[in-house]
């Protein structure tokens, strides 16, 4: 059995494709879960197409492919997030432009460029052999940046995606954030092209995600859980093309896609266990017509030091956020 | 009643060309309790959008705590409760989660919540009653239990005033009652509050003063009294005299009543 043996390992290009496996892999669902929690899951796929051009546009150029990727996309990202925030047209009709114009202009440009379909393809699902040592600089500065950003802004970017309008209330910069994500969605996007490719990268920010939110409850939880599930199919996935030979973007979606099937219903029979456990869980102090005090050794009286508050025909104090008031020996929640 | 929290002068505002409010005159002291009343459409709801800052004013002037909207930046004195249809995502979120994100104002960004942040978070969802459904998903709540959430996010920035879009749109009576109990508490600390009402509810004693919208205008301001003179919600506000946080919901005085448990004094 080769896969024991490691052997893959010996191959400098193989290194460099596993390392770019294992940032894409965190970094693709790092952005994703902040783009499926806004309902924005396609956004991946649009600036991939988008990308294309980016590549097509180095091809023609001679400047590195890379580059040039990074600058269109962002481009592309920051114009669709602009048409979103305004409303000028829905969001969907945006990011179907960006598709047609996105490959369209691609493939015109490679096409000038005097490039063949099978340089294309290697940017499309990726190519484990083409990570150069350049490549993977760039790639590592720039998905480090993306991880320590989606982590350390987390509970603001949680925020603009869960309400951007108490966001807003809150006096957070909703704008810049929401720009902020679109770019990080967009570097993702020519980071993870080497590895899954541009028509591939939308699975892999998507995909993890989805098969986290089965098995969790919280935001957090998900975040976490989606990194291991995009990173373990990424590794495995370019392994995979090594004895193979197929395109890694392939069989790393694929194989996150085996991953969701496994967990679909381990997450519906933990949803059904979850719902049995479940009391109704309210709180009669809040909910209750008549409460009393949890063991209240305190006198309340004009000089007791707590807020008086008039009720009616008697007096409430205000003690640690609840409202008590004297009935007979004992006090109530009011 | 105590300094201004709200000023509200010659507000008018076009939502899409569409003029929603005509030259809106509207103030809230400090300690008072202020419900915007009306008609769907009347533009109660846009004019407290306006003051959070989420609709421009087209002419006009708003200030805060005495400061002009535009250059305000204290914004972890307002606490804004939206209508609940604004919050929800595409990823499951627990209740403290979406909770924790009322002290953002109170945040830096890249720093870790403080030992402050965690306590002020819990207190606000112990005080909507839902302690026990806190690392819950809110999609697995209730209507009525989800908007209680919405309110402990705007409770945990420890706001010195609550603005509130309609809280009890389509919430079930349990809830409206927990939250009755809830307001009282906050404004028994002294602060303020502003609420957007279709009905008074079990709301109605709370309220210290009525604004009732008409098409975009100010057609009464005065204290609710019971009966209310005018306005469309005078059958409400008599309904509601028996509802949870009224006075005399339950015995006080006479010691031989059974209390609702059974339970006698």
């Amino acid at each position: 059995m080769d896969f024991l043996t490691l052997d893959f390992l010996d191959y400098p290009h193989m290194q460099r494709a596993l390392i770019a496996a294992l940032l894409t892999g965190l970094a693709a669902p790092a952005v994703g879960t902040y783009l499926v929690h806004r309902r924005l899951a396609l956004m991946g796929d649009g600036i991939g197409h988008v990308a294309l051009t980016g590549v097509a546009v180095g091809l023609l150029t001679g400047w590195a492919p890379v580059w040039t990727a990074v600058v269109v996309a962002i481009a592309g990202a920051v114009t669709i997030e602009l048409v979103r925030a305004h409303g000028k047209a829905s969001a969907d009709v945006a990011l179907a432009m960006l598709f047609y114009g996105g490959i369209a202009g691609g493939v015109l440009l490679t096409g000038l460029a005097g490039s063949t379909a099978a340089t294309l393809n290697t940017y499309l699902f990726g190519s484990i052999t083409t990570v150069s040592q350049d490549d993977l600089w760039v790639i590592g500065i720039l998905a480090v940046v993306v991880i320590a950003l989606s982590i350390g802004l987390g509970p603001q970017l949680f925020a603009v995606c869960q309400d951007e309008e108490f966001a807003r209330a809150c006096g957070l910069p909703v704008r810049l954030y929401s720009i902020m994500i679109a770019v990080m969605a967009a570097v993702t996007v020519a980071v993870a092209m080497r590895t899954v490719g541009l028509l591939l990268v939308s699975a892999l920010m998507v995909v993890p995600v989805a098969t986290s939110m089965q098995l969790t409850r919280g935001f957090r939880a998900t975040f976490v859980l989606a990194l291991s599930l995009g990173l373990v199919p990424s590794l495995a996935g370019v392994v995979f093309s090594y004895y193979a030979d197929v395109a890694p973007g392939a069989s790393i979606v694929v194989t996150a896609l085996v991953g969701f099937a496994l967990a679909w219903p381990l997450g519906t029979a933990l949803r059904r266990r979850r719902q049995a456990r479940r009391s109704n869980g309210e709180d009669p102090r809040v909910t209750g017509t008549h409460v009393t005090a949890e063991d209240h050794a305190h006198q309340h009286d004009e000089n007791c030091g707590h807020p008086a508050v008039e009720h009616g025909d008697h007096t409430d104090y205000l003690h640690d956020g609840h409202l008590h008031a004297a009935h007979g020996k004992h006090y109530d929640e009011h | 009643m105590g300094e201004p929290v709200i000023d509200v002068r010659g507000l008018t505002v076009e939502l899409g060309e569409r003029p929603v409010l005509h030259g809106v005159d509207f103030r809230v002291s400090a300690g008072e309790v202020v419900t915007l009343l009306g008609a769907n459409g009347s533009g109660k709801s846009t004019l407290v959008r306006a003051v959070v800052g989420l609709v421009p004013a087209v002419a006009g002037h708003i200030e805060l705590f005495g400061q002009p909207l535009r250059t305000f930046r204290d914004w972890a004195r307002i606490g804004y409760v939206p209508q609940r249809t604004t919050a929800s995502g595409g990823v499951p979120a627990t209740v403290r989660e979406v909770v924790s994100s009322g002290r953002l104002a109170r945040r830096m960004p890249f720093a870790p919540a403080r030992r402050a942040d965690r306590e002020a978070v819990d207190r606000a969802i112990d005080m909507v009653g839902l302690a026990d459904r806190a690392d819950d998903g809110i999609h697995t709540l209730s209507g009525g239990q989800q908007q209680r959430t919405l309110i402990a996010r705007a409770a945990a920035g420890e706001p010195d005033v609550l603005v509130l879009d309609e809280p009890n749109a389509g919430v079930d009576q349990r809830s409206q009652e927990a939250f009755a109990r809830s307001l009282r508490t906050f404004v028994a600390a002294g602060h303020t509050v502003l609420l957007v009402l279709h009905e008074m509810g079990p709301l109605a004693p709370l309220v210290s003063r009525g604004v009732v919208l008409d098409a975009g205008h100010v057609v009464r301001d005065g204290p609710v009294q019971k009966p209310v003179a005018t306005g469309p919600t005078s059958s409400e506000a008599a309904a509601a005299t028996t509802a949870a946080g009224v006075p005399n919901d339950h015995p006080h005085r006479s010691d031989d009543e059974t209390g609702p448990f059974g339970w006698t004094s």
